[in-house]
Parts: C-alpha cells; sequence; structure tokens
C-alpha cells in the first residue's frame, strides 16, 4: 500500500512540474497513459521486450556460470588466485566501454549484445562468489581435514554451499547490471529490443514512447531483481 | 592408548606481537577407554594443546602417539568436538552425519544415541544448543576415532542445560568406552565427567598436578553433593595456588 502510495505521488510530482513548466518535449501524464493503453495493444512492445529479455537471459547465464565457477576455483586453489590480478584489471571498464570493441569484433547483433551484458553481471557475480568463498570459518575446513572430507565434496558440499548467500547477492547485483548493460548495447548497435525502442522514438521524436520504454526498463529491471530474491529464498531454506 | 610426549609449542612474533610460548613439556598418556579432563583457567593454552592434539597446530617439539603410531595431520583417528558449533548449516541433521559416514545403520544408532533419532530432517539452526551439542557429538562418535577431544564443548550452554548434557555424555561414555580428553576449566565438570584429571598452570603452561577421581559410571547428579566430590574440588582449587 505504502509503495502504491509512494507510486502515486511520483506521478503526481511529474504532474505538476510538467504543468508549471509547460514546454513541447516533455507529455503530460495523461498523454503518456494514453501511449501506454495504445502500446500494449501492439505486438510491436511485446517483440522489443522479448528480445531484451533473450539478450539477458543468455548473457546473463554465461555470466554467471563463469562468474560462481571461476570465483570458487580460485577461491580453493590457491594456485590459481594470481590469476585474479587479470579480472582486477578488467573489472574497472564499464560495460558501456566495450561497446565499440564488441561491435568491431561481432558485429551489430545479438552476440554484442551478449558480451556485453555478460561483462555487466561477470564482475559482481565473480567477486561476490570469490569473497564469499573466501571467508569460509577456518573451523570448517579443520572440521573437512579432521573427518577426512574429500576434495569433491568439500568443493561441491561445503564451500559451495557455504558460499549460496554471497552468490546470490552478486546475481542480485549481477541482474542490475545486465540490465542496464542490454538496454545501453541496443541503444547503440541492435535493431530490436527495449534500447532501440527507445533509440528509434528518439528520432521519431516519440517522447511518450521513449517514457514508457524507460518505464518498462524499470518495471522489468526491478522484477528481475525480484525473481532473483525469490530464486535465492527457495534454495537458501536453513537459514 | 595415546601418549603425548614432550609437547612445547610458541606462538611465533608477528608485526609488533614478541613469540609468545604457551606450552612446556606437557606429557600424559591416557589409557583405552579412559576419561581424562586437562583443567586449566581461561587463556592457560588448553584450546592451543586441543590444536595440537588434533593436528590443527604443528609443532616443533614433541610428539603424539595413538596406539604407537605418531599422528601428524589431522584425520578420523582422532576428532574434535570444538567450543564453537561446527556443523553444517545447510545440511539437515542426517546430512551432517552422512557427510562423514555412509554407514546408514551406524548413523541411526548414533542419532539413537544422543536422542536425536526423530530430528533426522531438522536443520542445526532449528535445534537447540544443547542438541547441536549432541549432534557434534554423534557425528564425532559415528567415524569411531582411536580419541575423542571434547574443547570446552558446553562453554556457550546454560548451566541447567550443561548439568543435563554431562549426565547424557556420561551415559553415552559408559556404554561406548571412547578415549577421550575433555578440555574445561570447570572444575565440577572436569570432575563430574572424568576417570583422571590433568590440572595445567603457570606461564608457559605445563601439567601442575594429577588426580584420579574414584566415582563409579555411570554418575547420577547427586553426587555433586557428596562430601567426596566437594573434597575433590577442594583439593583442585588449592592446586591451582590461587583463592576462590
Amino acid at each position: 500500500m505504502k509503495k502504491v502510495l509512494l507510486i502515486i505521488l511520483l506521478i503526481a510530482i511529474y504532474q505538476v512540474v510538467n504543468s508549471l513548466f509547460p514546454n513541447n518535449y516533455l507529455p503530460s501524464i495523461f498523454q503518456i497513459f494514453e501511449a501506454f493503453l495504445k502500446n500494449l495493444s501492439d505486438r510491436e512492445i511485446y517483440l522489443h521486450i522479448t528480445a531484451s529479455l533473450l539478450r539477458i537471459s543468455i548473457g546473463f547465464l554465461i555470466a554467471s556460470i563463469a562468474g560462481i565457477s571461476f570465483g570458487l576455483i580460485l577461491a580453493y586453489d590457491q594456485r590459481l588466485r594470481d590469476l585474479k590480478l587479470y579480472i582486477e584489471l578488467l573489472r574497472p571498464i564499464p560495460p558501456i566501454a566495450w561497446i565499440p570493441i564488441a561491435i568491431i569484433i561481432f558485429g551489430l547483433g545479438n552476440a554484442s549484445a551478449y558480451f556485453i551484458v555478460f561483462l555487466g553481471a561477470f564482475f559482481p557475480i565473480f567477486t561476490n562468489t570469490y569473497f564469499g568463498a573466501m571467508s569460509i570459518p577456518h573451523i570448517y575446513k579443520n572440521v573437512v581435514s579432521s573427518f577426512e572430507v574429500s576434495k569433491f565434496k568439500y568443493f561441491f558440499k561445503i564451500l559451495l554451499f557455504f558460499s549460496l548467500p554471497y552468490i546470490f547477492t552478486g546475481l542480485k547485483t549481477g541482474i542490475g547490471m545486465a540490465w542496464m548493460s542490454v538496454i545501453a548495447a541496443e541503444l547503440i548497435g541492435a535493431q530490436s529490443g527495449l534500447g532501440y525502442f527507445i533509440q528509434l522514438n528518439r528520432l521519431l521524436l516519440q517522447t511518450d514512447n521513449i517514457i514508457i520504454g524507460m518505464i518498462l526498463i524499470g518495471i522489468i529491471g526491478n522484477l528481475l531483481q525480484k525473481l532473483i530474491e525469490f530464486v535465492g529464498e527457495k534454495i537458501i531454506v536453513w537459514n | 592408548m595415546i601418549n603425548i610426549k614432550n609437547i612445547s609449542f610458541t606462538y611465533p612474533a608477528s608485526n609488533h606481537i614478541k613469540e609468545r610460548p604457551v606450552l612446556t613439556g606437557i606429557n600424559f598418556s591416557i589409557k583405552d577407554g579412559e576419561f581424562v579432563s586437562m583443567l586449566g583457567r581461561s587463556g592457560c593454552g588448553k584450546t592451543t594443546l586441543a590444536n595440537i592434539l588434533a593436528g590443527y597446530l604443528v609443532v616443533h617439539t614433541g610428539k603424539i602417539l595413538i596406539n604407537n603410531v605418531e599422528a601428524k595431520k589431522p584425520g578420523k583417528n582422532r576428532i574434535v568436538v570444538n567450543q564453537e558449533n561446527d556443523l553444517f548449516p545447510w545440511m539437515t541433521v542426517w546430512e551432517n552425519m552422512k557427510l562423514v559416514n555412509n554407514n546408514e545403520r551406524d548413523i541411526n544408532k548414533y542419532l539413537k544415541l544422543v536422542g536425536l533419532e526423530d530430528y533426522k530432517q531438522y536443520f542445526p539452526n532449528h535445534l537447540s544448543g544443547g542438541m547441536k551439542k549432541r549432534l557434534s557429538l554423534a557425528r564425532a562418535l559415528v567415524v569411531n576415532p582411536d580419541f575423542l577431544i571434547l574443547d570446552e564443548p558446553f562453554d556457550s550452554l546454560d548451566y541447567r542445560m550443561r548439568e543435563m548434557l554431562h549426565i547424557e555424555l556420561d551415559r553415552i561414555f559408559s556404554s561406548t568406552k571412547k578415549t577421550t580428553l575433555l578440555v574445561t576449566h570447570d572444575i565440577d565438570e572436569a570432575i563430574f565427567l572424568s576417570d583422571r584429571i590433568i590440572i595445567l598452570g603457570g606461564t608457559p603452561t605445563s601439567i601442575v598436578g594429577q588426580f584420579n577421581i574414584d566415582f563409579p559410571h555411570p554418575r547420577k547428579s547427586g553426587i555433586r553433593n557428596t562430601k567426596k566430590f566437594i573434597q575433590y574440588r577442594n583439593r583442585i582449587r588449592s592446586s591451582y595456588g590461587y583463592k576462590y
């Protein structure tokens, strides 16, 4: 209820500001609502949403597998830990900065978007997994050595499960980053998706549609994070 | 038979902290099936000694012999029940047991022994403090170690729970006859459970006294009020060298 009231307040503020400073560029809330209903009955917006979701699904899946695996392996094996240097060097580069090189290598299309989504999601997932796994209490290691638990069991039954809360924190941050990255990639180098939808409507000066695109990005991004939270709660039942 | 021979240990210097000798010339043995307590004040190096016996800390002088074989690395021949909760919270009671022994008959046997047979599907976080300790004990017993080390296992529990667990522990050890070393600072706990008590003292810590405790097993709570128990308590207190 509180959330609904806050959203209504935000809409009211927009409308008040829009009324106080009338201009030709920003549509009124009623115009946005009208355009929203029109888009809902149009197949095109669903195709753009699906295209963005497909890109984020593939890029995020690859980033999750890679981030979790590397995070756990580097935390498990001290000999490989120096490889973290590469990740530390690449991590500060924002995914958007990779877009030109991605287009040169992969061309305009899905492959570039997967790559950008991967870069956006990989680093938070890796970092949270790695530092989570590194924080495993010494007492668990002592139990493992005393009971002569096999390396396989240690990795998959202890280290992985201990790290799960950290992994899900990484996944939650990662999906947010991935969503932002896919939109950025579509703004520049795609022919479909919500980013492309916004870009197209900018060229057509359809500001109501631009705002609808932005609202959808916000809602879907939020839902994706809630989905990760939900899956995390279903898996981490012991807490 | 457990033989601890001439163990000394010094924590090395680090940053601005000077090296610190903790243990010196620790010699004792434990007969098969004997329950021995090692009693010492907080901070005297009891847990350091427990970690050495478990193989978690490496000593430069002295050695540990289990049935005449030198024990170096940690292993199933000697298991520690820790002061801290060392159960895996994401595993159920059954899975915690199954991790260390696949024999379901043994798991059932020891869960029944500690009274947790009806809690197999529970996660440790859903058990009371006393139940967690009993599970740690069952997990230790299910691998049938030659030597069990209990490192202040009841320290985090309230007085009533401790007394109940003392009686349970005594019952379990009376039936399993497992060779055990209890590390504790609680004199009553040591007297109630042990066949023999080793007193640690001095700086660096060494053995300053030993007492045989002559009560038959299994023991009842009432022995705490007997004259003999009080005499043991007073003798041990005076051997510490300070007044209560």
